[in-house]
């Protein structure tokens, strides 16, 4: 961060800046003046370069009383000023984020120029839990937030939340400070947080990244950010803030500034003849399938779905990033139809090799057995928007399956038009099988239903608590809410899902996307967040090691008043990796070393047991637990559901069964 | 030496093992060692403390009065190459896994579904 004592009459930033507007103002023809004009800074005193190591001045800048910058009020004003004028066009109603020294000009601004509305600043304890508030936020509520990062070392924590939400392929914009003037900055701390480029930290999972050099190409950068992280396919979005853009004095260089108008664009779709083809298929299959993944964005993008399942009487396999097909509807299948398909559309599927093929992880050398689940011959479509999005590095983009018919687009976007051909491509002669089939299929879907309660039966008394109980018990208190599940953490066997029924676009909201553990609590805090200015009732399934990454959101719940009932799967360990090094010591035929534990060492959450409930009390959460005995568990998560509705969070520590 | 190690839960569940045992006298000293081995060798990660199995560890299988017999099961135990790793003998004994068995057998029959009421809610709004 410079200071009036260091800065030259014309640094680099300011270089930069005047050669950017230069290029710029021909072409671009100003709709919104916004900038009174401002006078010329005093002239520096000479700077003296020093190689003696920080100094007690040095260190003061990150733990001492703050130096002011240079006074903006007598120069104008600030030019974080005019971003926060940028920020307001975009109906951004929520900021979660971490304070940092490095975004501290758009910070004081937001929060005094911008009366801290539009956005709200909410205060958080780590970055990773600002981006995953966001990504859950916009998962309930259709609407992408910003955050701030402190510069290198922020972004750094942000890193896996922002992984995430790109492999659930969410908008986040995300804005880290750094001071690029390495002659003018503050040494020491500040320097350390500071970066040639610290977007190249995140450029392998971002779809767009931009290091704005002078106010008005903040404006563009900021309004073209958000445009291209809620174009599908969606995803997080990252802007380096230098920190003199947002301290010293906004000025137009004679070219009054101005914010461009944000429109969304339109989501592509599905090539129209590929569609036709794709109907034709379809609709000429004896055992169609629909499996899709992420490929309901709203509630309307549900009601097509059902509208093509009806149409085709084919069963269709959600797998569940979103809540894309009702579980009550009897064409809901699981996905063991799959092998009889002679025809598969897959919708936004994040791994389409893994539908159609199996892998059994059972050899001690690396390499498991890998099978097709499909017969030969069987055709395969895929209607997907990350189709036009895939860069190298991360393999988020999974292993190769080779598509027949594969249509890079929108999957929502595209129903439309696919429903259409799909009814221009039935043939009368095709309908009574159609409907034989769908009669078939509404038999098996009871069946279904009934063996999934069979199942839950099993060990419903049982001491830890069934995951089965554990869900139902938790439904049997919120039945008669407007309810959303908002995140599901570790693994209760799926049986929200199963036992739950869910029709409604927001009451599931998939996943974490990228499966870094510690999505769940955050990611649950943002959703409920957004459902509370909705009017929804959220409830979350919180395990133990998620929680544990970064537990201080706990009291940015508390803190903001953001009402959400969490309910604990505690089942004292890293299970999925309990699991793994079981599977090892077998295959190597060694008895594997469980310590003074139950799993083997280094995979037990236990000894002590950790006190979530207290954990939470002292966040400001109303809290009960540990529950250990399944008869407390309804009445537990009935006083923590009354808590809920008087706008507070609330957690109940119920220790489970693994799985 | 895992034995060593045994903490204080898994004299809990030896109790409890035991009480199942009252029920099925024939199986007494067999089943509450069964219910320590199924513990200490990791059974229960995938199958559950009572071997009620999940969709995502075990394929949705209950192992809980398994009706495969006892040499089916110790079969398939030491030779399985799905999912499951094998144990072979290097790792779980005849015994245990005799002792196994016979814990598996003394486990209650599950409630039937109509005798849970919360189960009616299943799927309906």
């Amino acid at each position: 961060m410079p200071t009036d004592k260091t800065s030259p009459k014309l640094n680099r930033r300011k270089f930069l800046a005047t050669a950017a507007i230069a290029g710029a103002a021909g072409s671009v023809p100003p709709t919104t003046a916004v900038l009174a004009a401002t006078a010329t800074p005093a002239l520096p005193e000479q700077r003296f370069p020093s190689a003696l190591p920080p100094n007690a001045q040095v260190a003061a800048a990150e733990t001492g009383t703050p130096q002011a910058p240079a006074a903006p009020a007598e120069n104008g004003p600030p030019g974080s000023d005019f971003m926060v004028d940028v920020i307001k066009t975009l109906d951004i109603k929520y900021l979660p984020a971490n304070p940092a020294s490095s975004y501290r000009g758009i910070h004081e601004s937001l929060i005094n120029y911008g009366k801290n509305t539009m956005p709200e600043f909410l205060t958080c304890m780590h970055e990773e839990s600002s981006v995953a508030m966001c990504h859950g936020y916009f998962k309930a509520t259709g609407k992408p937030l910003m955050t701030l990062v402190h510069g290198v070392v922020g972004l750094q924590h942000a890193t896996m939340a922002i992984y995430n939400a790109w492999c659930d392929r969410v908008p986040v914009l995300v804005l880290g400070g750094n001071d690029l003037d390495a002659a003018h900055r503050l040494p020491g701390v500040p320097t350390f947080h500071s970066a040639q480029d610290i977007n190249a930290i995140v450029r392998d999972y971002t779809k767009w990244d931009d290091n704005p050099v002078s106010l008005q190409h903040f404006a563009e950068s900021f309004v073209r950010m958000y445009k291209i992280a809620t174009t599908p396919p969606y995803g997080p979005v990252m802007m380096s803030l230098d920190g003199g853009l947002q301290t010293e004095p906004a000025r137009d260089f004679g070219q009054p500034l101005y914010i461009p108008k944000f429109f969304a664009a339109a989501p592509p779709q599905g090539d129209l003849a590929a569609v036709k083809e794709a109907a034709r298929l379809l609709a000429n299959a004896e055992h169609p399938v629909i499996v899709v993944d992420r490929a309901a964005r709203t509630q309307n993008g549900v009601d097509l779905l059902i509208e093509l399942a009806e149409l085709l009487q084919a069963p269709v396999v959600d797998q569940g990033n979103r809540m894309n097909f009702p579980n009550t509807h009897y064409l809901n299948r699981p996905i063991n139809v799959i092998p009889q398909a002679d025809v598969i559309i897959g919708m936004e599927l994040s791994d389409y090799w893994g539908t159609v093929n199996g892998f059994i992880d059972n050899g001690n050398n690396g390499y498991g057995q890998i099978t097709t689940k499909i017969k030969p011959g069987t055709k395969l479509i895929s209607i997907s928007s990350v189709d036009l999005l895939t860069k190298s590095n991360y393999q988020d983009f999974q292993q190769f399956q080779s598509i027949d018919i594969s249509m890079p687009g929108d999957a929502e976007a595209t129903l439309p038009s696919l429903i259409e051909a799909v009814k221009s491509a039935i043939g009368n002669d095709h309908k009574d099988a159609m409907t034989k089939r769908g009669d078939g299929i509404r038999q098996a879907h009871a069946k279904g239903l009934e063996a999934t309660k069979q199942a839950a039966a099993i060990a419903w008394d049982a001491a830890p608590i069934s995951t089965a109980r554990l869900l139902m018990e938790t439904y049997a208190q919120i039945k008669d809410e407007n309810w959303s599940l908002v995140s599901t953490s570790g693994n209760t066997s799926n049986w929200a899902n199963r036992l739950w029924p869910m029709e409604k676009h927001y009451q599931w909201l998939g996943a974490s996307g990228g499966y870094g553990v510690g999505y769940g609590a955050p990611g649950s805090i943002g959703a409920a967040l957004g459902n509370r200015d909705l009017g929804r009732f959220s409830v979350s399934i919180q395990s133990d090691g998620d929680l544990m990454y970064a537990p201080g959101v706990l009291w940015t719940a508390a803190r903001h008043k953001i009402p959400l009932l969490a309910v604990m799967h505690n089942n004292r360990g890293y299970h999925q990796e309990v699991m793994h090094i079981q599977r090892m010591s077998n295959f190597r035929n060694r008895v594997a070393n469980i310590g003074n534990d139950l799993a083997p060492i280094g995979t037990s959450i236990m000894n002590p047991d950790i006190q979530y409930h207290d954990l939470a009390k002292s966040m400001g959460w109303w809290a009960k637990g540990p529950i250990t005995d399944p008869a407390d568990l309804g009445p537990a998560i009935k006083e923590a559901v009354a808590v809920v509705k008087t706008g507070q969070p609330a957690l109940v520590n119920v220790v489970t069964q693994p799985r | 030496m895992r034995f060593l190690g045994i903490r204080p839960a898994l004299i809990a569940f030896a109790a409890l093992a035991a009480s199942f045992a009252a029920i099925n006298p024939a199986a007494a000293a067999d089943a509450a060692k069964g219910k320590i081995a199924f513990t200490q060798h990791g059974c229960w990660q995938c199958h559950g403390f009572i071997g009620q199995g999940s969709v995502v560890t075990s394929n949705g299988r209950v192992i809980a009065r398994t009706q495969l017999p006892l040499d089916g099961f110790k079969s398939f135990v030491r030779t399985t190459d799905a999912a499951m790793p094998p144990f072979r003998a290097a790792v779980l004994s005849d015994d245990e896994l005799d002792d196994i068995y016979a814990y598996l057998q003394s486990l209650p029959a599950p409630k039937a579904v109509s005798d849970i009421p919360l189960l009616n809610n299943a799927r309906s709004q």
